[in-house]
């Protein structure tokens, strides 16, 4: 799961068109919440032990928190500095690595983007980092003798597949609507165990992950430029109306 | 030795688009292959090399339809890997989107999905895509040896460019997919083509029931738009097709006019809508969001609102 910052709340300086994130709230990516709430699902239906994945700073912990509240049974953070802000090639890196440490799970789900940046790269670089076959933009799952059955999402058609675990899988957010957990599943997740690990843990270098960062670099990332007329009406509807068609007519619009 | 680009869609018109910008681009990313998956006719072989593909590579025991993303990873790396093309130019439809991640990994290479503009500065390959949910625009190159780059639909024109090319079939072993099709379940609802109309309206929420639809629908009609909506609409309420879905995982538009109706305007949607040359908002909430991407807006019940404009457009055509 990604820890992302509330993007509604991000502010655009108007000089430099530089995003501001500082001080934001962060919070579990959407998507990724409708990937742990399945697991959780599937785990209440045929038992399964649910372990979260994150990678990241130290803040992480106050929203993996918010993971085991809805129902996961244990966390492992990788919490590195040359991972904080990480890209998707080494994020993968570590998740992979992270996923051989605590044994082969059955499945591996994933949100089929991150809310920020939707790059859709982590869960396919770890299914070939892993040579796992991978089912992703899942709308429907269904666990049944170890295999997978799945309808997935594709541009003109919904395609139902079927796969052997263990297996990559990226959910969209038709699958379920992701609990809120009541306050006394909050207060017991703290209780539940949270591993911190560092890249050494995961027998990873620094140098690895800092070589593949450095496979694509970033040069500028600002709001677009847009010159918007901001003409605002608020009389009553009738007027209103009125001043809008004739705004639009000197616009061009109804030629 | 010189460089070169491996171009992929399942979908022609996409591949002529990507082959015009890899001909475009050919200073720095060197001659321009293509990959076909499956038998195709002669006539569309020979569009492909209309289009400035130097070299046409059919891979005859594919099947375009049905093959899963680990497959296609495989033919594409297989091309690609050693001395073979350093850049792979892919659609970024669900299933180039999925595989991009995939053959990159293979291939040790950067990847960038999702591109809305590829561009040469200085002797630099600069990619722009959305980041931070559609907040900025982020300009990035990729610096290792192979990059892969899956380019978003849509977003360049194609135009022909006749090169003198070949066509050549490739012998490769393709492991049998671990993924089984079973079923293909075409998705009903009409298709709608709203990433070309000129003008398009978009409902949100504030429309609080299907029915409801039909005033918008009668808009519409005045207005000679398009009908589209944010993802709820479509998705979670099932109320209009997803084909009119426009966003970050739906369509991205850009039509003369856009008017968006009860849309509280969050990013993961006005992304699809940002390039509209005018955008006209009508919301009850003054603060909502939409209002600061509108060069038009009224703050009021749609509810009032939509019937009074339609009116208006109505007699005003008249």
């Amino acid at each position: 799961m990604k820890q992302v910052v509330d993007l509604q709340q991000i502010r655009i300086k108007r000089d430099t068109r530089q995003p501001v994130l500082e001080g934001l709230p962060l919070q579990l990516g959407e998507m990724d919440k409708n990937a742990l709430e399945e697991a959780v699902r599937i785990k209440e239906k045929h038992g399964a032990k649910v372990t979260v994945l994150s990678v990241g700073s130290i803040k992480l912990k106050e929203t993996i928190l918010q993971a085991l509240a809805i129902g996961a049974d244990e966390a492992s953070i990788i919490v590195d500095p040359a991972c904080d802000g990480s890209g998707p090639g080494s994020t993968a890196l570590t998740i992979a690595a992270a996923v051989k440490k605590i044994g082969s799970p059955d499945l591996i789900l994933f949100g089929e983007g991150s809310t920020d940046n939707y790059s859709g790269q982590v869960y396919a670089r770890v299914a070939e980092i892993l040579d796992l076959p991978q089912v992703t933009y899942v709308r429907e799952l269904t666990v049944e003798n170890g295999a997978v059955t799945a309808v997935r999402d594709r541009e003109n058609a919904l395609d139902v597949v079927k796969s052997n675990m263990p297996l990559v899988v990226s959910v969209t957010s038709e699958i379920n609507k992701p609990r809120r957990p009541p306050l006394t599943q909050i207060l017991r997740a703290s209780r539940k165990p949270m591993n911190v690990w560092t890249l050494s843990d995961l027998g990873i270098s620094s140098d690895t992950v800092s070589s593949v960062e450095s496979s694509v670099r970033v040069i500028s990332n600002l709001a677009p430029e847009q010159e918007r007329k901001g003409i605002i009406f608020q009389d009553d509807v009738n007027e209103a109306a009125g001043k809008l068609i004739q705004a639009l007519r000197k616009e061009g619009v109804f030629t | 030795m010189s460089s070169r680009v491996l171009v992929f869609s399942e979908q022609e018109e996409e591949c002529y688009a990507l082959l015009t910008k890899a001909v475009e681009l050919a200073n720095l990313l060197g001659e321009a292959w293509v990959l076909v998956l499956g038998k195709k006719e002669e006539e569309t072989l020979k569009s492909l090399l209309e289009y400035g593909a130097k070299r046409v590579l059919i891979v005859p025991n594919a099947d375009p339809s049905r093959i899963d993303a680990q497959s296609l990873a495989f033919v594409l790396s297989e091309i690609a890997k050693n001395d073979g093309p350093d850049t792979i130019l892919i659609q970024s439809s669900k299933l180039g989107k999925e595989t991009a991640g995939r053959v990159a990994q293979k291939l040790q290479a950067g990847c960038i999905t999702d591109a809305i503009g590829l561009e040469i500065l200085g002797s630099e390959l600069v990619v722009r895509r959305y980041a931070l949910g559609g907040n900025t625009i982020s300009s990035e190159v990729i610096t290792s040896v192979k990059r892969v780059i899956s380019v978003m639909p849509g977003s360049i024109e194609a135009h022909p460019t006749p090169a003198a090319g070949e066509v050549e079939t490739l012998d490769l072993a393709i492991p049998s997919p671990k993924v089984e099709l079973i079923e293909r379940r075409k998705k009903t609802g009409e298709s709608a083509n709203i990433e070309s109309a000129e003008k398009l309206v978009c409902i949100g929420q504030g429309i609080s029931k299907k029915e409801d639809i039909g005033m918008v629908n009668e808009f519409c009609a005045a207005l000679q738009a398009e009908l589209g909506c944010t993802r709820p609409i479509a998705s979670d309420f099932h109320w209009i097709s997803e084909e009119r879905m426009v966003g970050i995982s739906g369509k991205k538009c850009k039509p003369k006019l856009h008017v968006s109706i009860g849309v509280s305007g969050q990013i993961q949607h006005t992304v699809g809508i940002v390039n509209s040359k005018l955008i006209v908002a009508i919301n009850k909430d003054k603060d909502a969001p939409i209002f600061k991407i509108a060069d038009y807006g009224i703050v009021g019940d749609l509810y009032q609102v939509i019937p009074e404009l339609t009116r208006m457009i109505k007699s005003a055509r008249a």
